[in-house]
């Protein structure tokens, strides 16, 4: 029993039938716990009064954000070495699932930045990283697009994406030398994670579980979708055959 | 040897001659810069201080404009299958392909750059570096491309994704490459920045031949 046997499609379909149920179970319980423990059970903060509390959504979405990258990375590269369609359809359901996470992030932290920093949008190191990698998404996503042949888009959307990563490593580092050389350093961007009490810290950590299960319910589904999308093609090869 | 010279001089004599549309990237470089001050306005003091970011990013539009053109024709007319036959590697096919591209699309932006930044009102101890950074960064916008270009080749009306493709990887070199030229107006230590973008440059010189040719065998199998 290797990982190897969910390649094949008729056992992922067979396994993630029976666990997409469970998953979207979890997700949903999990967010709404953690969501009305965060928004309605939590103290307000000293310093930033009632919006604290979007960090259940913002926190969340931008670490999935970032998974969602790095997923895509390791089942492009399982594809390049290993060809299995599996692996080159769950990074193709995975990008616009990211896509809309670093977009939940984005705005998340445009409406949170708006009372607290006096400004919705500033050229941080961060807020600029999360907009790289947003047009990332976006290139992948428009060239899986481009190309009617599944295995040629397979192919060169993951080349994209071990470029992309590369590049999205050095941009994420060249951004923080840029902004340090203009302005001063990280005095926006504060470590949220480490500066939050418990009281926070726990519904937060019960809206990430939350938000990972509905990332992989998502992934889940997208790639059942896209699976049975190239059967049907087959089928109607077979039948114009 | 002898076929990557023959190679270089087969692409240069494309883009010189009629049709090769080799000075359209200068004469773009030219336009972007000149509309500047249409668009902000003409204060000395302000046209200064952008400058370096403004030359810098018409030097990469420049290029990103050139850039469908690398492999579509051969692609097109069945050359590039011939040459990917030939004992010559598909890297080192698209190492000569993209340094034909910055000899006809990067080096005249490299000579014409100090005449705009004198439109600009660049300061005149950051002349040099500007030269300097766009001759050690340009290389990187054209090797860089040869991935968009490899990437896009059979897709009709590529031109745009191409660019969706291939901006977001430009973003360190033109950080570091403006940054050189603003350290040098400002007066501070260039030589972080600079280094740096010869590390991207030397970086992309290296790994991009690989990925190019990758993507370019994908679209020929």
């Amino acid at each position: 029993m290797s990982i190897w046997e969910f390649a094949n499609p008729v056992r992922f379909m067979r396994l993630t039938g029976k666990v997409l149920p469970w998953i979207t179970v979890l997700a949903i319980g999990c967010l709404a716990v953690g969501l009305i423990w965060g928004f309605f059970f939590t103290p307000e903060a000293i310093n930033f009064g009632s919006t604290v509390k979007i960090i259940y959504i913002h926190v969340p979405a931008a670490t999935l954000a970032i998974n969602a990258w790095v997923l895509m990375f390791v089942a492009s590269l399982i594809w390049l070495i290993r060809r299995h369609h599996v692996s080159a359809l769950v990074a193709r359901a995975a990008a616009p699932v990211g896509m809309t996470l670093t977009l939940i992030a984005l705005i998340t932290g445009a409406i949170w930045g708006g009372p607290m920093w006096g400004t919705y949008w500033e050229w941080d190191p961060r807020l600029t990283s999360f907009l790289v990698l947003f047009v990332f998404y976006l290139g992948y996503m428009a060239l899986w697009e481009a190309i009617d042949e599944p295995d040629k888009a397979a192919d060169l959307t993951a080349v994209l994406t071990m470029v992309g990563t590369v590049f999205a490593v050095i941009s994420r580092y060249a951004v923080n030398f840029w902004n340090q050389g203009l302005h001063q350093g990280a005095s926006l961007s504060l470590d949220k994670e480490e500066h939050v009490a418990d009281v926070y810290y726990q519904p937060l950590l019960l809206t990430m579980a939350g938000f990972f299960f509905l990332f992989l319910a998502l992934v889940f589904l997208r790639t059942r979708t896209e699976i049975r999308a190239r059967r049907i093609i087959a089928l109607q090869l077979q039948e114009a055959n | 040897m002898n076929a990557t010279f023959a190679v270089l001089t087969r692409e240069l004599r494309l883009a010189l001659r009629s049709g090769g549309g080799a000075g359209l990237g200068l004469a773009f470089f030219l336009i972007v810069v000149m509309l500047i001050p249409f668009g902000v306005g003409p204060f000395p003091s302000l046209l200064a201080q952008i400058a370096p970011g403004t030359l810098w990013i018409a030097a990469l539009l420049a290029c990103l404009l050139s850039l469908d053109r690398l492999f579509q024709a051969d692609f097109e007319d069945g050359t590039l299958d011939i040459l990917a036959l030939s004992p010559m590697p598909l890297e080192g096919l698209v190492a000569i392909k993209a340094t034909a591209h910055w000899l006809t699309t990067g080096l005249p932006l490299v000579i014409a750059a100090p005449v705009l930044g004198i439109t600009l009102n660049l300061p005149s101890n950051a002349y040099w570096w500007l030269v300097i950074s766009l001759a050690v960064g340009t290389p990187a916008l054209s090797f860089l491309g040869a991935i968009g270009a490899a990437l896009t080749v059979g897709i009709r009306r590529g031109g745009l994704l191409l660019s969706l493709l291939v901006l977001p990887l430009y973003i360190p070199t033109l950080i570091f490459g403006a940054r050189t030229v603003t350290a040098a107006v400002e007066g501070v230590d260039v030589m972080p920045a600079f280094l740096l973008l010869a590390g991207v440059t030397l970086l992309t010189l290296a790994l991009t031949p690989i990925a190019a040719a990758a993507a370019l065998r994908m679209h020929m199998r």
